[in-house]
């Protein structure tokens, strides 16, 4: 079984580094908008992750995490804009920056449980882009005008398209952060993560530092959260508050519960259905309305909802428990 | 480089195929997003989100559409506008526009709404070629031919907007004090800078300014921090929802300092009215729409026309809601680019002809006010009317004024 999702896993990692290459061939199929799509895909799967390391391994709740992104797209954009600073070199320090506050957040956290701690991240997520408009800060992060910034030029003279590289750089960030994550929680200190996570107490008598953990899982969930929020900088080339919205926080919860919570798998997936559907969405509510010609007034949020109860009806463990499921019971008959 | 008589007269005979062939084909020319029998146009707004009270400018806009494809089209061609919902989050419009430019294919596209929205796509846009038209924003960095030349506002600009009510304190107001409150956000600053640059050396009569967040639920509190200044001039920059709130207070409160009211929050049903008539005789704003709800335009042919359109293709919408008046006047301006296009629909005519308007009348702009463009000047309306508040509409004063900065 393990060998044979690893296979699988290979097979798809190869299929998307040489998908981009077929765009000669295939201009409509592989066109430069799709693979931007693929990349924001990406970076939406990142975040999840992220979120995925805190709640799904740890079982600390999280509605703040798009403060955690804008930390890191700030950063990033702020390296760049100011400093000059080349795009790779942003993802680092946008990590180290992300950590340290999300450290420093998860200090206070430690006192919070459950829908406490909800809470304490939401009024977090609230409250970054009103700081990021701040007017001490202004200079820095420009404040409701947001940051300018450039594309990612293909490196070494490479010829690849601004969006294929996007596609390679975003690609290759998740593939690291992936298998940093699976070593991560295959190793003791994972164990203890989940250890925490199933049974508090019990955890702090087997001798595990419970307040070293919590706090540490905090500053790493952060930090991959703010590598993602870094990629979009540089992928969409403009950052401002209002791209950060509270919103957003729900938009990595929906994928995080979408694609499987405690899944590392599932987080990939969630990434990829949140974009998905969103855009879907409002494709299917214009279809219903102008081509079928029904006079329902659905809004892409409406669709988008049912879509979601549909799904949490029928996979409540999420896409990735919902399709093991599947294969488990075929198997068995 | 030594240029030999050979290399000369085969340039030349050349250039006189390819102008030959030009000339031939002059006729009709296109570029994606255009054919014999249609015209796609783009188009991205703010459906969901924070900013959704101004997904009725799409709708209306969408509305315009529907009607000139009932009438015949433009020169024969029916029009396909595609609108996409980015949720005032400038990421997603980054998506949207790709989206429309790149698979949809659009010609150009029309009136993306809000300032960061258009900021995330102003350089792709410029970079790709394809026409930015009639941006959704009164910010005042659309008019910038020379390092975006595929960009292009509409509205006047809130800083033009906020020297014009700068001058009038000035002239008007004897040792005035001023009392600002102030959007949180690019739209508030614009107007203050404006406001700033009009007073000049005389920035100092502002006593104070205070600002509030768009989530904030009242801004009562602020109004009273204004009021114990002792100031006697109040500038209220604000959404119609607060602007309503701080007439209504600054009512309640008995304090009576001149009042001036951006364009932004002049609607009579949307504003006026909920603050109450009483608190608000006198207060001035800045026109160039005429307000459907005002009385004054009862029997005006454009506003019949404008009330007929809203009937037959809005049927359920609010016509007190100013936003589909501006819809409807976009909408015109960006009709009548694409008929004077002809046949020949390239982005580079659309810029063209949208450079080219002298003395356009567009309906439902105030009497007088006039779309003037050229290559150098992207800012198609620079002109507004002061209009004072009276028993239960509001009252055109002086001439019409344009801006002399832009």
């Amino acid at each position: 079984m393990a060998a044979s999702s690893r296979k699988w896993l290979l097979a798809l990692v190869a299929a998307a580094f040489v998908v981009p290459l077929l765009q000669p061939l295939l201009p409509d199929a592989v066109s430069d908008y799709r693979l931007f799509l693929v990349s924001t895909m990406m970076i939406a799967a990142i975040a999840v992750l992220g979120l995925n390391l805190l709640t799904g391994f740890n079982g600390q709740i999280s509605l703040g995490h798009s403060a955690f992104y804008a930390v890191g797209a700030y950063t990033a954009a702020i390296l760049m804009d100011k400093l000059d600073c080349p795009y790779w070199l942003t993802l680092p320090a946008a990590a180290i920056v992300s950590f340290i506050v999300g450290y420093l957040f998860g200090l206070p956290a430690l006192r919070l449980e459950g829908h406490y701690l909800a809470l304490a991240t939401f009024a977090l997520a609230l409250s970054v882009p009103q700081i990021l408009k701040y007017k001490w800060l202004e200079d820095l992060t420009g404040g409701v005008q947001g940051i300018v910034l450039s594309k990612p030029e293909p490196p070494f003279g490479l010829p690849l398209s601004e969006d294929q590289w996007l596609f390679y750089y975003c690609l290759i960030v998740m593939l690291i952060l992936y298998w940093a994550a699976a070593n991560m929680l295959n190793s003791r200190s994972g164990r203890a993560m989940m250890a925490i996570r199933d049974y508090h107490i019990a955890a702090d008598t087997m001798g595990i530092d419970t307040s070293l953990y919590k706090t540490v899982t905090f500053g790493i969930s952060a930090a991959y959260t703010g590598i993602a929020g870094a990629l979009s900088a540089s992928a969409i080339a403009f950052v401002a508050p209002d791209s950060f919205s509270f919103f957003l926080s729900i938009k990595f919860l929906i994928g995080l519960v979408v694609g499987g919570v405690g899944s590392l798998v599932g987080s990939i997936v969630g990434g990829i259905f949140y974009v998905l559907v969103d855009n879907s969405a409002q494709a299917l509510s214009t279809y219903v309305k102008s081509d079928l010609g029904l006079q329902f007034d659905l809004s892409a949020y409406t669709v988008f909802g049912i879509l979601l109860i549909l799904l949490m009806y029928l996979m409540p463990t999420g896409i990735v428990g919902g399709v093991t499921g599947v294969i488990r019971r075929l198997r068995r008959s | 480089m030594k240029t030999n008589r050979r290399k000369f007269i085969g340039g030349v005979s050349a250039a006189a195929l390819l102008s030959g062939s030009t000339a031939a084909f002059a006729q009709k020319k296109y570029d994606d997003g255009a054919s014999d029998t249609e015209i796609k146009i783009g188009h991205c707004g703010p459906y969901s989100g924070p900013a959704s009270a101004y997904g009725v400018i799409g709708k209306g806009i969408d509305g315009y559409w529907k009607m000139v494809n009932d009438q015949g089209g433009i020169n024969g061609r029916k029009i396909k506008f595609i609108t996409l919902d980015d949720g005032y989050n400038p990421a997603k419009t980054v998506e949207c526009v790709r989206q429309l430019v790149e698979q949809d294919k659009v010609l150009t596209t029309f009136n993306i709404l809000g300032t960061p929205s258009n900021t995330a796509v102003h350089k792709y846009l410029n970079q790709k070629k394809v026409p930015q038209l009639y941006v959704a924003t009164g910010a005042s960095k659309w008019g910038d031919p020379k390092h975006f030349p595929w960009t292009m506002g509409y509205q006047p600009d809130y800083n033009t907007e906020g020297q014009i009510y700068a001058k009038h304190i000035l002239a008007n107001v004897k040792d005035a004090k001023i009392a600002i409150l102030m959007q949180n956000d690019d739209f508030g600053k614009d107007y203050v800078d404006g406001f700033k640059k009009g007073l000049g050396a005389e920035t100092g009569k502002i006593v104070k300014l205070v600002t509030y967040e768009v989530t904030d639920p009242t801004v009562e509190s602020q109004i009273i921090q204004l009021k114990d200044t002792g100031a006697n001039v109040f500038l209220n920059i604000a959404t119609p929802k607060f602007a309503a709130q701080a007439i209504r207070k600054v009512g309640e409160l008995g304090w009576k300092p001149a009042q001036y009211v951006t364009n932004v929050s002049a609607s009579v049903a949307a504003v006026i009215k909920p603050a109450g008539f009483d608190n608000a005789q006198g207060v001035v704003t800045a026109y160039y729409l005429k307000d459907a709800t005002d009385k004054q335009w009862a029997d005006d042919p454009e506003l019949k026309a404008w009330t007929a359109w809203m009937d037959k293709y809005m049927p359920s919408a609010n016509k007190g809601d100013a936003n589909y008046v501006y819809a409807y006047s976009v909408s015109f301006l960006m009709h009548e680019t694409l008929k004077r296009c002809g046949d020949n629909l390239t982005r580079a005519n659309i810029m063209k002809q949208a450079s080219s308007f002298q003395k356009l009348r567009v309906p439902m702009l105030l009497p007088g006010i006039l779309i003037n463009t050229s290559a150098t000047d992207f800012y198609p309306i620079q002109s507004v009317q002061l209009a004072r508040f009276k028993g239960e509409s509001w009252e055109l004063f002086g001439n019409i004024m344009s801006a002399e900065s832009t």
